[in-house]
């Protein structure tokens, strides 16, 4: 069975289409938007949160999003086990509701920060990464916010878990400061829940799944979890 | 009703890139004895109820559900009456 895909729309959400288009008409899943104020999740398989700027990103980044209907019904969908995955904004929108821990604050430099990046894949034990077969993704971020900060008490929980899911790196795989574009901690760029079935990543895969544009490496992600519901 | 105004502060801990770099601009104005410039929020609302306990109750909540992320901040909060 081809998987559906979920993509909510929030007011001020801007990467939306490109999801929708990457997975639906790049990829050949099943693929629908869910307008934010309804609450039918439309039976869909995966949840995506997309990028962009909802509510204006007032107050904090994805704060308002959190209180949408749809995040009702997004929420208890993750709780029994449900596939969500939240890309940049969708990311800050999950650490706000709490299905991820930890915040983003804004990028070290202060600077917006729009370029490809180097992901080293730090746990194959799930279903976002499961069949990649490559250890280092190449692929693009776009974001003022994606500093990620956490206690150390809840670092060394992600870690003991095994759920931090993608560090920034040198394109030799390298983690280092010069490779971290934000200041994240750790140089965490997209991590998981416990039960890993809720993900949350600052870069952006549904902008490098075209053959057309040079570079497939977001496709391997959604082409994992993808398989996932194919087996 | 009363007046409410919250403000929210950054932990401690917490970086501030925004507070470090109005402090670079402080530098260039010759504010040398200029520290620690920290950058929070101000947030001022109407509670419409009579009731000063209904009001605080409801502050208290906005701030810590909505207007701050108790991860990195906290709130201060006053309740004034007014006509």
């Amino acid at each position: 069975m081809k998987p559906k895909f979920g993509v909510v729309v929030f007011p001020g959400s801007n990467c939306d289409h490109d999801a929708y288009y990457s997975l639906k008409k790049v990829l050949g899943y099943q693929a629908e938007f869910i307008w934010h104020k309804d609450k039918d999740l439309k039976g869909s398989d995966v949840i995506i949160l997309p990028g962009g700027f909802s509510y204006g990103d007032y107050l904090r980044t994805g704060a308002i999003a959190r209180f949408s209907p749809i995040m009702d019904s997004v929420y208890k969908f993750a709780e029994n086990g449900g596939v969500v995955i939240g890309i940049c904004n969708g990311f800050q929108i999950l650490l706000e509701i709490g299905l991820l821990p930890g915040v983003m604050i804004k990028n070290e430099s202060l600077k917006f920060v729009c370029k490809d990046v180097y992901l080293n894949i730090e746990n194959r034990e799930n279903i976002f990464t499961k069949s990649i077969k490559q250890n280092i993704l190449k692929i693009p971020i776009a974001h003022g916010d994606g500093n990620y900060f956490t206690d150390e008490i809840t670092l060394k929980e992600l870690e003991q878990n095994n759920q931090i899911l993608f560090r920034y790196v040198s394109s030799d795989g390298k983690v280092n400061s010069e490779s971290n574009p934000n200041g994240s901690f750790m140089n965490i760029a997209g991590i998981m829940n416990k039960k890993k079935n809720v993900m949350g990543l600052m870069p952006h895969p549904e902008r490098c799944c075209n053959p057309l544009l040079g570079n497939i490496d977001g496709s391997l992600i959604f082409r994992s979890v993808a398989k996932h519901f194919l087996n | 009703m009363f007046k409410a105004t919250v403000i929210i502060k950054r932990r401690p801990k917490i970086l501030d890139p925004q507070g470090k770099a109005v402090e670079q601009g402080a530098k260039l104005l010759g504010f040398n004895n200029v520290k620690q410039t920290r950058i929070g929020k101000y947030i001022e609302f109407f509670v419409d109820t009579t009731d000063k306990k209904i009001a605080e109750n409801e502050v208290r909540e906005y701030s810590e559900k909505l207007l701050s992320n108790p991860i990195m901040e906290d709130f201060v909060y006053t309740l004034e009456e007014v006509k």
